[in-house]
C-alpha cells in the first residue's frame, strides 16, 4: 500500500513540495485506517463519553475514570483501553496476541498507571475447523505466555466461533490500570518547548515496518507469508521491565508527558505527543538506541519494535531518567526534543553508509545532517480527511424455525463450543497474581478488590457474533446491556466502558451498513444505561477471500459495588427459581429465537427478540437483589438462553425442577435477564415492580439433575452427563 | 528485623508476598536484587514471578545471580528462607534445595486451585497445620513437576523433608490429584535443614480474607515466629 494519489496531492499543497521518502512513508501509516479513523470517526460521535467519573476521554492512549469514594477521601482512578491485533494474530497467533497484550498495557503505562487487569474477546472460525484450532491455540498460548509474564491477570473475556471468522480471527484485548493518586496522571500531551524526548526501552531493529498500514487493508490469500515481516515479537520480560520503571520514574514525578510506541512507531508516537500540545519536534534519528547496524532514516521512524516508550522529561531530569532505565536493564537514548515549530527529524547516516556515498567519516560535517521529515505535528496526526462511505441498511430476519426436539437441543446448545466452559482458556492465564481477583473468571463477571479506594470493581467483556450478525443494531444493543446485566448479576452498577469495534471492509455499502448498525446500537443502549463509553478502537478491513466477519462490537465494561463479595453462580439448592426481566415469559412479548445458538447449530432464522424498556432501571435493580441476603445465587442469562445457564448453576449435589410455557422459552437469548435462586421470591417482585417482569419458574433440590418440563415434555440431564457435555473444549485441545 | 523479599527482573509476586506477609504482622520490604542482601534480614522469601523472563532454564540465571550468594550464607546461618513458584525454581537451581521443577506434564500454564496434603508439620512453615491436613492453595506455573532421581527421592523421603504433596479434597494421594506430573506428588519440599522450603503453590495467594480463603497463612507465619 502506498499514500494514495489523493493524499499526496492534499500533502504537496500543504507542504509546498513532494515529501520526501520518509514523509511519505509517515503519512501513509498515520493517515491509514488503523492511525486516522477515516471511515469509522463520521460514526463515532454517536457515542457519549461523557460523565461526572470521567476524567480523560476518548483520543489518549488510554481513558481515565473516577472511582466512586467518600466524600473525605482522596480520588483513585482507573485507566480503561481496548486495542484489536486481529491481522497480526492471524499470520503469527502466538506473536500476534502476545505483542496485543504488549500494546495495550503500554497505553496503561502511559497515563501513569499501573495494570492491573486484562481481558480477552476471541473470535475463530468454526471449533471443528483444524485451522482455527491451531489459531486458537496459538492465540491463547500468547496471551498465556505474554501476560503471566508480565504479572498482569487476565480476569475475564469472551471466546466466540463462527464460520465468518475463518480467514480473518479477531483478538480484542482490555487493560485495566490503577492510579492510585491524582497526581501521578500524565498525559500523551506533550507540555513545554526546551523539554527532552526521551526514549525507553527495546532497541529498534528492522521489525513490524508497516503494520499500520498492514492492519487497514484486507487479508490476502497468502497473507500468512507475505506479512509476516509486518508482525512483531514481543519480550514480556523488558515488558515487566518496563512497568518497573515507568512506577519508578512516576515516584520521582519525572515524567512530563508519555506516549507508548505503537503503530507507526516512533514517528506515530512522538508525533502525537507534540501535536496534542500544539508543538512541534526536533529529533535526531540517528540517536536513537538500535539494535542493527545501518538503520535508514524510514526504518527507525517506523519500525514497530516492541516494549519501547517515549517520555517528555524536563532537562535537569534528564540524567535521573536514564539511571532508572540503566537500573532496570534498559536501553535509553536522548532523541530530541519538543519545540514550538515543526515537527522535525534529522539523520546523519553511519560511516558505512556515508562511505557508500564515497564521503571518507568525517565525523561532525554538518552538511551530512539531512531534514528527512518538515511537517506540522497537527497535520501529520489530525489532517487526513474523512471518508464519506455509502451504507446500506441490514435486513431484518424472518421467522424459519427448524424442527425442534427439547432434549436433543439442549444437548447440542449445552455442548456447542460458545457456550460450553472456557476453562480450558482461563486455566492458561493467571488469573490470581496481584491477589486482587475476588471472583474469578468462570462467572458473569469478574471481581477485583480495589483496596485503594475500598471498591469491587466488576469486569465483563464480550459480544456475541450470531446477535449482531442477525441484527447489527438489535444485536448490538444487547451486547451493551448483556456486559451491563454481568456485573449487575454480581451486585455491581456500570460505571464506564470502551468498546472495540471490528468490521469488514467498509467499501463495500453492506458491510458498512452492519457497521453503522453496531456502532449506532452499542451508543444508544450504553447512552440509556448512563455508561459513558470513555474509549476505544476500531478494526476495519476485517475481510479476506472467504468474505467479511460479522460485524462484532466488544465492549469491555466494569462496574463498581461496596466490598468485593458477589453471589455465586452455583445454586445452593434452598431457594425458589425467579427468572427476572424476560419479556416472553412473562407473556409481554413474542419468543424469538433470532441470533440464538441453537438457529446458529439447528439453521434456521427468526426476528431478534425485543428488549426491555427500561434497562437502566432493571440494571440497577438487579444489582441490589444480588446482594440481598435472601439472594442464594445469581447468575446472568445469556449464550444459548436458560438451558445453559441453568445448567451452568447445577452440580453434582443441587438440581432444579422447572416449567417453562413452551420449548422455545428455553433458548431464546434476550439480554437483560438472570436467574434468581432466593429463599424471599416476594422480594424480588416487590424489587422489580413497575421496572421488569419477575417469572417464578421453580425450584433448586438437592437431585443434582436438571429436570425442565417444557410443552409436556421433560428435559432432562444429571450435572455429571452436563459437566461432560461442557467440557468440549478441554476434551478435544487436551 | 525485617523479611526480604527479593525482585529479580521478572519477579511478579514480590509485592504480593509482601501484602500478605504485612497482614500477617511482618515486617517485609522489597529488595532489588543488585542492591545486595540487607545485613540485618531476619528471613528471605524468593517469590514467584518469571526471572529473567525465564529464559533459558525457570529460575536458572535469577540462581546464579551474585545476591543469592548473599541467600545461601544466610541460610547456613540459620535464616529462614522460602523460595515460592519461580522461587523454587530458583532454589532448585541454586542448590538450597533437592531436585528440580520442570515442564508440566500438560505442557500447558495452569492456574487453579489444588489440595495439598501437610507431610511435615514440624517446621516452620508448617506448624500452623496438623500432619496429614489438607489445606487449599493456588498453583500458576507452566514448569512445577518436581523431578528428583530415585536415590534422591528415598533419602528426601526417609528424611521426613517433603512438606506437601498434591491430593485430592479428602487427603488421597492420587494420579488424578496430580496437576503436573509431579514425582510422588510433591508439591513443596526442605532443603538440608527445616528452615530452608520451597514450594510451587502460591501461600500469599490465599492470606488475604478479603478475597476468600486464607489457608496459605500457615506457611508464612514462619517469619512471624
Amino acid at each position: 500500500m502506498a499514500l494514495a494519489d489523493s493524499d499526496r496531492e492534499l500533502v504537496e499543497e500543504e507542504l509546498g513540495r513532494e515529501p520526501t521518502p520518509a514523509e511519505a512513508a509517515l503519512f501513509e501509516n498515520l493517515w491509514s485506517e488503523h492511525c486516522a479513523y477515516r471511515s469509522s470517526r463520521p460514526l463515532l460521535s454517536a457515542f457519549d463519553s461523557e460523565g461526572e467519573q470521567v476524567v480523560v476521554g476518548p483520543g489518549d492512549d488510554a481513558a481515565v475514570v473516577a472511582l466512586p469514594t467518600g466524600e473525605d477521601e482522596d480520588d483513585v482512578y482507573i485507566t480503561m483501553g481496548i486495542e484489536s491485533h486481529n491481522h497480526p494474530s492471524y499470520v503469527d497467533p502466538f506473536d500476534g496476541a502476545a505483542t496485543g497484550v504488549g500494546g495495550i498495557v503500554r497505553d496503561t503505562l502511559s497515563m501513569g498507571a499501573y495494570p492491573i487487569a486484562l481481558a480477552d474477546s476471541l473470535y475463530f472460525g468454526d471449533f471443528d475447523r483444524e485451522h482455527s484450532r491451531y489459531l486458537f491455540e496459538g492465540v491463547v498460548e500468547g496471551i498465556s505466555h505474554y501476560g503471566n509474564c508480565i504479572g498482569v491477570p487476565t480476569v475475564t473475556g469472551s471466546v466466540a466461533f463462527h464460520d465468518e471468522y475463518e480467514g480473518n480471527p479477531l483478538v480484542n484485548v482490555s487493560c485495566i490500570g490503577l492510579i492510585d493518586d491524582p497526581d501521578r496522571l500524565v498525559t500523551a500531551q506533550a507540555q513545554e518547548p526546551g523539554n527532552k524526548l526521551v526514549l525507553v526501552g527495546n532497541a529498534t531493529g528492522r521489525d513490524g515496518l508497516g503494520g499500520a498500514s498492514f492492519a487497514s487493508e484486507d487479508l490476502s490469500e497468502d497473507a500468512e507469508t507475505e506479512d509476516r515481516p509486518a508482525v512483531q515479537v514481543g519480550d514480556p520480560y523488558t515488558e515487566k521491565l518496563l512497568i518497573e520503571a515507568n512506577e519508578a520514574l512516576l515516584d520521582e514525578n519525572l515524567v512530563e508527558s508519555a506516549r507508548d510506541l505503537g503503530a507507526a512507531g516512533l514517528g506515530g508516537a512522538t508525533s502525537e505527543m507534540v501535536a496534542k500540545g500544539g508543538l512541534g519536534a526536533r529529533i535526531e534519528l540517528d540517536a536513537v538506541h538500535q539494535r542493527e547496524p545501518n538503520m535508514n532514516a524510514l526504518e527507525i521512524l517506523l519500525a514497530e519494535s516492541q516494549e519501547r516508550m517515549a517520555y517528555e522529561v524536563k532537562p535537569e531530569n534528564v540524567e535521573r531518567v536514564q539511571e532508572i532505565a540503566d537500573r532496570y536493564d534498559l536501553g535509553s537514548s536522548v532523541i530530541g526534543e519538543v519545540t514550538e515549530g515543526n515537527y522535525v527529524c534529522t539523520f546523519e547516516g553511519s560511516e558505512v553508509q556515508r562511505a557508500s556515498e564515497g564521503e571518507n567519516g568525517e565525523q561532525s560535517e554538518p552538511q551530512g545532517r539531512e531534514t528527512v521529515v518538515d511537517a506540522d505535528g497537527h497535520f501529520l496526526g489530525e489532517g487526513a480527511p474523512m471518508n464519506d462511505l455509502p451504507a446500506e441498511e441490514p435486513t431484518e430476519s424472518e421467522r424459519d424455525l427448524p424442527d425442534i426436539d427439547p432434549q436433543d437441543a439442549f444437548e447440542t446448545v449445552v455442548a456447542s463450543p460458545n457456550t460450553a466452559s472456557k476453562r480450558w482458556v482461563y486455566r492458561q492465564y493467571d488469573h490470581e497474581v496481584q491477589v486482587r481477583t475476588a471472583t474469578r473468571p468462570g462467572d458473569d463477571a469478574s471481581i477485583l478488590a480495589v483496596r485503594e479506594a475500598e471498591t469491587g470493581l466488576a469486569y465483563s467483556a464480550g459480544a456475541d457474533p450470531n446477535w449482531t450478525e442477525a441484527a447489527p443494531y438489535e444485536g448490538a444493543r444487547a451486547v451493551a446491556l448483556e456486559n451491563a446485566t454481568n456485573v449487575a448479576a454480581k451486585g455491581a452498577t456500570p460505571l464506564a466502558a470502551v468498546d472495540c469495534l471490528n468490521g469488514g471492509n467498509p467499501e463495500k455499502p453492506d458491510v458498512y451498513g452492519g457497521f453503522k448498525g453496531i456502532v449506532d446500537g452499542l451508543a444508544d443502549m450504553c447512552e440509556t444505561l448512563s455508561t459513558p463509553v470513555v474509549g476505544g478502537n476500531v478494526s476495519l478491513y476485517n475481510d479476506s477471500p472467504s468474505g467479511p466477519i460479522p460485524p462484532t462490537p466488544t465492549l469491555a465494561l466494569v462496574g463498581t459495588k461496596d466490598g468485593y463479595d458477589a453471589p455465586s453462580l452455583s445454586l445452593s439448592g434452598e431457594g425458589e427459581l425467579v427468572v427476572v426481566g424476560d419479556l416472553s415469559l412473562a407473556g409481554d412479548a413474542e419468543t424469538r429465537l433470532g441470533g440464538s445458538e441453537l438457529l446458529a447449530q439447528a439453521g434456521g432464522s427468526d426476528r431478534f427478540p425485543e428488549l426491555p424498556e427500561d434497562p437502566a432501571a432493571l440494571v440497577e435493580t438487579l444489582a441490589a437483589v444480588a446482594d440481598y441476603d435472601s439472594t442464594l445465587a445469581s447468575h446472568d442469562v445469556s449464550h444459548g438462553g436458560l438451558a445453559v445457564a441453568l445448567g451452568e448453576m447445577v452440580h453434582e449435589d443441587v438440581g432444579v425442577d422447572v416449567e417453562l410455557p413452551d420449548t422455545l422459552a428455553l433458548f431464546h437469548e434476550q439480554a437483560g435477564r438472570a436467574v434468581i435462586e432466593t429463599t424471599d421470591p416476594e422480594a424480588v417482585e416487590d424489587a422489580f415492580a413497575g421496572i421488569a417482569p419477575v417469572t417464578r419458574i421453580g425450584a433448586a433440590d438437592d437431585s443434582g439433575v436438571l429436570s425442565v418440563t417444557v410443552d409436556g415434555e421433560t428435559v432432562s440431564a444429571t450435572a455429571a452427563e452436563i459437566a461432560d457435555l461442557r467440557e468440549v473444549i478441554e476434551r478435544e485441545l487436551a | 528485623m525485617t523479611v526480604s523479599v527479593l525482585q529479580f527482573g521478572g519477579s511478579n509476586c514480590d509485592r504480593d508476598t509482601v501484602a500478605a506477609l504485612d497482614h500477617l504482622g511482618v515486617d517485609a520490604d522489597l529488595v532489588w536484587h543488585d542492591d545486595g542482601l540487607p545485613a540485618e534480614t531476619s528471613g528471605v522469601v524468593v517469590p514467584g514471578g518469571f526471572s529473567y523472563g525465564d529464559y533459558l532454564r525457570a529460575g536458572a540465571m535469577a540462581a546464579r545471580s551474585p545476591i543469592m550468594a548473599d541467600v545461601k550464607e544466610a541460610a547456613e546461618n540459620g535464616t529462614p528462607v522460602l523460595g515460592i513458584c519461580n522461587g523454587a525454581q530458583i532454589g532448585c537451581e541454586a542448590r538450597l534445595t533437592p531436585g528440580a521443577f520442570t515442564t508440566n506434564e500438560s505442557a500447558r500454564f495452569q492456574c487453579e486451585h489444588v489440595h495439598v496434603r501437610v507431610e511435615n508439620a514440624d517446621t516452620p512453615f508448617t506448624q500452623a497445620y496438623e500432619e496429614g491436613e489438607v489445606i487449599e492453595l493456588p498453583i500458576a506455573h507452566g514448569e512445577g513437576r518436581f523431578e528428583i532421581d530415585d536415590d534422591e527421592l528415598d533419602r528426601l523421603e526417609d528424611d521426613d523433608r517433603v512438606l506437601f504433596r498434591y491430593c485430592d479434597a479428602e487427603g488421597d494421594v492420587t494420579e488424578g490429584a496430580n496437576p503436573n506430573g509431579s514425582k510422588h506428588n510433591v508439591a513443596g519440599v526442605l532443603g538440608e535443614h527445616d528452615h530452608v522450603a520451597v514450594l510451587m503453590p502460591h501461600p500469599e495467594r490465599v492470606s488475604l480474607p478479603d478475597v476468600g480463603i486464607t489457608d496459605g497463612q500457615g506457611v508464612l507465619q514462619a517469619f512471624g515466629r
